[in-house]
């Protein structure tokens, strides 16, 4: 195994030198300094939002650097496309993986294969594919259709495509996030065969367990920057944790307020098959009171999207209970559990909080139009949703020319408060807010919060999906973490909000800890 | 003396079922690479007009196919640069070139309406395998030239598309474009590709009408067999192989209509390839579409390429 | 150095709406001048016998109406079909379906004063019928609609000729087939001196702008609007996706057949050879429909657009002795450039500077528009 150091002997076989993108309104990457030595497993570890995925994209050729260089054994590159950056060595096996899923998985081979024949390309393949599949320890069968793989079993069939291609370097963007454990740890043994052939390994995880078990070092990113490099060892889970969460923005300390009523909002034991057949949610479990706010944190993909899909009526659970007020909201419709008093503020909110072709006032009585309050049989009373449109404006100082203008050309965050002007107008129960304000700018976010808290003061029991843990503390009494489908530990905000707190829930959130 | 009605029947349904199998097998590569093609019909009838035109001023059959071959070409090309490099709806184009370029071919053909073609496509009798009793008299007596180019052409697809690397990009390109996209192959000039050959096909179909079977020049020649092809692909579960009995069995819908005239309504026949179309599609569906059997899964959708 | 690069849209400007149906109609026109100058024709002179035997004189005006009615009424279906995506294709077997019911009233049942009525009635009921069978199997199963209804126009087509031809036959002696003449008390009143039926006119025009004010202010209405321009909003918002899809597509089918007891009981007056029903009014219906950009009341002023293409194309075969194709190829071209001009709706040419920093997937955060109080 190859010696790791910055400065060492051998030649790294990647390397990036300040490499900056930015994007309207943000700075993706910030002079970003990485080696990569061939023969190492390369760890690069972070939440959503660090600037990993940008970081990848623009060494796989999908994005082009504004500022640094890329350097490729030695020579500086610029690397146009996928297709260039295979060329030069480099494999990418992404979080969506691009297989022709009614093809076999010999067709998916052949498919990226230079130099295959013209007659019968998928002959010639097997024995090389076979061949590196055994080396590796890829366990694939050539003549299945993909759609009867598991993800695990797919990924596979992506990273020996990367191999047969010839790829020296392979990058892995969160590669266990489809995966079962067993499945993992083959994964592993295959990361563990590729490092003894030299071939390089670029691990991108945000899970602690993962990144210390397999990689030579470590790369933290936060927010588009490099704040630590590691080796192998040298990693304590705490320092990891803290290095990917960073230090919380000092905020004055708010005392949550813990409720001693009867919890309104009950989950229990949720299980939730996803699109890909993998669980999604794995056991969700947690508790509401009316007058709380539970903040739910977690990186993304670990079922937060699910989970508020199940509590909107939008997706009915494979098991387990939701219980508001006594009532099973598992089997019910969205507009059903909307009169029930559940308000759902869509993480999507331009394709599915509103309809960007219709305008703010048919938008601001999208869900409830068609309801008893502002139709009388089968005609809608469109002065009753104008009154009501005029008052939503004003009371939530949504900023548009007109109540006809169509939603889809005002700004996030009118558009986040036609959402919230409609969702929280019903007096609802429960407030379930998915990310209610990524994306927006500083005085939405502020606005949109207040809401929120506002909610709270009314008797509501509120539950907010983030990735901002600033802005959960800034919000919830009590810090769910979200992990591998189900909730892993909470804590009281006052903890949450101290360094010890912060660094628990780095942890919490990078699966390494079960409270 | 049974055997006679089984044998003309056959021998005549595989003489309707040309045209059709050329079509289908136009169809069956276009939609493979993910591009619909509603313009079959147009495309038939101007290679129909355009090669009886030049069958008749030159008297020479080959040049005639050729102008067939190249007219459904340029038709197809037309509704390629819409569909596939503008990226537009694909089923309002197609309809387009139908429309427009059923007009045109009748409005081109006025002239030379009733007349007859001076040097037409002659029958072609195998030999050897003529003799076999039954099969012999049912596939291989008196049938044209074009009909055994069908039959020809539709394994030498089947090779294509499953045999060979440019076949599987094809097909990959209409299964799954983005695959196609991340390993290097441009999606929009294989389906461009795809759509001109179907075009090809379908002009060598429509020629079917003007330079063998009938043949001479009439209005609306092709008759609306250009649907009938749409719906055969569709039967044919988009395999060139399976295109054959297919073709067989529309076509022997069409002439045991007519055979059967004093027992049955024809019109009872002649509708069942499009109830047989309706049905096809909902079994397919019903099976979930997402197996081994379904229409390409990126069918019908302009590729963007970011967009999933 | 600039380049040219082609940025999402956030919506298409009405003046650019317009100018693309417009120009596109205008583009086919001269097309078809240019098909006179082909001929040997002046195009000039010949297009100014075209416009005076169709809008100078009070019979050829008379049928641009006529050719008017049957396309408004299809088209305003179609509009409303295609509002909520529904791409509805089989306007052409939904007219006849209509034309068949109204016949079968028209020969047996009993007449009395509800006749005329009654065969409105039972052309909206059977073709509206027609036309949820690919409606559920699009809501339902997911069965591309474009097909199933292209199929069923066929379907209709031949049970007409068989219907014809066999249980329906007239007693005439001339070599064509076609039922029995309807009685006189079937006739629908014509306007004076040409052949526009009158009843049908007013129902198309009624239907054209009830569906807008469908759209606008029923309950239905509003969800056939999410559907097509939310569909990923549409569950959210607590739509019914199959009643809803059920209910339009009747509607939309039960229009078309309306056209259809129009056209066998003022015009033709018996069933007949279906493409002399129906010679392509249920496709360019797509395209009223098309330029009038899905909205009802615009198709007031496409369908008598189209409905004069069609008359000019009686003129030029008779005043001109060339052939009626004339028209398809006019409509053929005006699908083909609307179709061609998709791209400018959804996106807008920018110019920018080389080595500025790429767009991310534009947010709109990027694009705001001035608003007030901001």
């Amino acid at each position: 195994m190859p010696e790791a150091n910055l400065a060492g002997a051998a030649l790294p076989f990647l390397s990036t030198r300040g490499l900056t993108k930015r994007f309207p309104g943000v700075v993706a990457t910030n002079g970003i300094d990485l080696d990569i030595m061939p023969g190492e497993v390369h760890a690069l570890l972070g939440e959503n939002g660090a600037g990993k995925t940008t970081l990848i994209s623009m060494l796989y050729g999908l994005l082009q650097p504004d500022e640094g260089e890329i350097r490729v054994a030695g020579s500086a590159m610029r690397i146009r496309d996928p297709r260039h950056a295979m060329e030069l060595g480099l494999g990418l096996v992404a979080q969506h993986f691009h297989l022709a899923r009614r093809h076999t998985v010999a067709e998916n081979l052949a498919l990226g294969q230079r130099g295959a024949p013209f007659w019968r390309p998928t002959l010639q393949l097997r024995a090389k594919a076979g061949e590196i599949a055994e080396r590796y320890g890829l366990d694939v069968s050539m003549d299945a259709r993909v759609s009867s793989l598991s993800p695990g079993e797919q990924q596979r069939i992506e990273i020996l495509k990367a191999l047969m291609q010839g790829a020296k370097l392979l990058i892995l963007d969160e590669p266990t996030s489809v995966l079962t454990p067993q499945e993992a740890d083959a994964l592993f043994e295959v990361v563990e065969r590729m490092r003894a052939d030299d071939r390089a390994v670029v691990f991108i995880s945000h899970k602690l367990n993962e990144v210390q078990r397999v990689a030579d070092r470590i790369t933290v990113l936060r927010a588009g920057s490099v704040v630590g490099r590691l080796v192998r060892g040298e990693a304590d889970s705490s320092q990891l944790a803290s290095l990917m969460v960073g230090r919380q923005v000092a905020s004055p300390q708010r005392l949550g307020v813990v409720s001693k009523q009867e919890p309104l909002l009950v989950v229990n034991d949720l299980w939730l098959r996803g699109a890909r057949g993998v669980d999604a949610l794995r056991g969700t479990t947690f508790s509401v009171r009316p007058g709380e706010v539970i903040g739910i944190a977690g990186v993304a993909g670990n079922g937060q999207s699910e989970l508020a899909q199940v509590l909107a009526g939008l997706a009915r659970p494979t098991s387990g209970s939701v219980k508001l007020g006594g009532l099973e909201l598992g089997r019910l419709t969205p507009r059903e559990v909307r009169a029930a008093g559940v308000a759902y503020i869509p993480e999507d909110r331009r394709t599915e909080g509103v309809v960007g072709a219709m305008s703010v006032m048919e938008n601001l009585v999208l869900r409830q139009v068609r309801d008893p309050g502002f139709a009388r049989g089968v005609l809608i009373d469109w002065r009753k949703a104008e009154e009501f449109a005029a008052k939503a404006v004003k009371e939530f100082d949504i900023r548009t020319p007109s109540l006809r203008t169509e939603a889809r050309t005002l700004s996030g965050g009118n558009v986040q408060k036609i959402v919230l002007a409609r969702e929280l107008s019903g007096k609802p129960r429960l407030v379930v807010a998915s990310h209610p304000t990524y994306g927006l700018d500083i005085g939405s976010t502020n606005h949109t919060h207040e809401l929120l808290l506002a909610q709270r003061g009314r008797g509501a029991a509120v539950v907010v999906i983030s990735e901002d843990l600033d802005e959960l503390i800034k919000l919830a009494d009590r810090v769910l973490v979200m992990f591998g489908g189900r909730v892993v530990g909470s804590m009281p905000v006052a903890e949450a909000a101290t360094d010890e707190g912060v660094q628990r829930l780095g942890l919490l959130m990078a699966g390494s800890l079960e409270a | 003396m049974e055997f006679e009605l089984l044998t003309t029947t056959i021998a005549r349904a595989l003489a309707f079922g040309t045209p059709l199998l050329l079509a289908a097998l136009g169809e069956i590569v276009a939609e493979r690479s993910g591009v619909v093609n509603l313009g079959m019909e147009g495309m038939m009838m101007l290679g129909a007009v355009a090669g009886f035109i030049a069958a008749q001023a030159t008297g020479a059959l080959l040049l005639g196919l050729a102008a067939a071959v190249v007219a459904g070409m340029l038709a197809a090309a037309l509704h390629a640069c819409l569909s596939v490099t503008l990226a537009s709806n694909q089923y309002v184009s197609g309809l387009a070139i139908t429309i427009g370029g059923v007009g045109l071919a009748n409005l081109i053909g006025r002239d030379w309406v009733g007349r007859r073609l001076a040097e037409p496509m002659g029958f072609v009798t195998v030999p050897v395998l003529s003799d076999i009793p039954i099969i012999g008299p049912a596939l291989f007596v008196d049938q044209y030239p074009l009909t055994y180019a069908a039959l020809i052409i539709a394994p030498l697809i089947w090779l294509f598309m499953f045999r060979t690397r440019p076949g599987l990009t094809v097909r990959t390109v209409g299964e799954s474009p983005a695959a196609a996209d991340t390993a290097g192959i441009s999606v929009r000039r294989v389906r461009f590709m795809a759509v001109v050959f179907g075009g090809a096909l379908a002009g060598l179909a429509g020629s079917y009408f003007s330079l063998a079977y009938r043949p001479s020049w009439g209005e609306n020649i092709t008759n609306g067999l250009g649907w009938i092809a749409l719906g055969l692909a569709i039967l044919a579960l988009w395999h060139p192989m399976r295109a054959i009995p297919a073709a067989l069995l529309f076509g022997a819908f069409f002439t045991l209509s007519f055979r059967l005239q004093g027992v049955l309504p024809p019109e009872l026949l002649t509708v069942l390839p499009y109830l047989v179309t309706v049905l096809a599609l909902t079994l397919i569906a019903l099976r979930g579409g997402r197996g081994a059997v379904g229409a390409p899964e990126a069918l019908g959708t302009p590729y963007r390429r970011g967009e999933r | 150095m600039t380049r040219l690069r082609w940025v999402p849209r956030l919506a298409a400007p009405a003046w650019l709406l317009v100018a693309v149906s417009g120009g596109a109609f205008l583009a086919a026109l001269l097309v078809a001048l240019g098909l006179f100058a082909l001929y040997g024709l002046d195009p000039l002179s010949a297009g100014a016998t075209v416009v005076e035997r169709t809008l100078m004189d009070k019979r050829g005006f008379g049928e641009v109406i006529r050719k008017s009615i049957p396309l408004l009424l299809a088209g305003a279906g179609m509009a409303l079909a295609l509002r909520a995506r529904f791409w509805n294709i089989g306007a052409e077997g939904q007219i006849l379906a209509g034309a068949i019911a109204a016949t079968a009233v028209a020969l047996f049942v009993p007449l009395g004063w509800y006749t005329i009525p009654a065969l409105y009635l039972a052309g909206f009921v059977a073709a509206g019928l027609y036309g949820l069978v690919p409606a559920y199997l699009k809501a339902r199963l997911g069965v591309n609609e474009i097909i199933t209804t292209l199929m069923f126009n066929y379907v209709a087509i031949y049970v007409v000729r068989w219907l014809i031809n066999g249980p329906w036959r007239g007693r005439s002696l001339t070599g064509f087939s076609y039922t029995d003449r309807f009685d006189r008390a079937t006739y629908l009143p014509l306007w004076e001196g040409t052949r526009v039926h009158i009843p049908t006119l007013v129902i198309g025009v009624a239907a054209a702008l009830l569906i807008t004010w469908l759209l606008r202010h029923t309950r239905l209405g509003f969800s056939i609007r999410v559907m097509g321009d939310g569909p990923d909003a549409a569950r959210y918002a607590g739509i019914k996706l199959l009643p809803t899809t059920l209910a339009l597509a009747a509607l939309a089918a039960g229009v078309a057949g309306v056209a259809g007891a129009g056209e066998v009981a003022g015009i033709h007056h018996r069933l007949i050879e279906p493409t002399s029903v129906s010679m392509g009014y249920g496709y360019t219906a797509i395209l009223v429909a098309l330029l009038a950009r899905r909205k009802a009341w615009a198709t007031l002023i496409t369908a008598p657009l189209l409905g004069w293409v069609f008359a000019a194309g009686d003129v030029i075969k008779v005043s001109l002795q060339l052939p009626f194709q004339i028209t398809d190829v006019i409509i053929g071209v005006t699908l083909l450039l609307l179709v061609a001009a998709e791209p400018l709706l959804s996106y807008r040419p920018v110019w920018q500077r080389r080595g500025g920093s790429e767009d991310a997937p534009t947010t709109p955060e990027t694009q705001t528009r001035p608003e007030v109080g901001s």
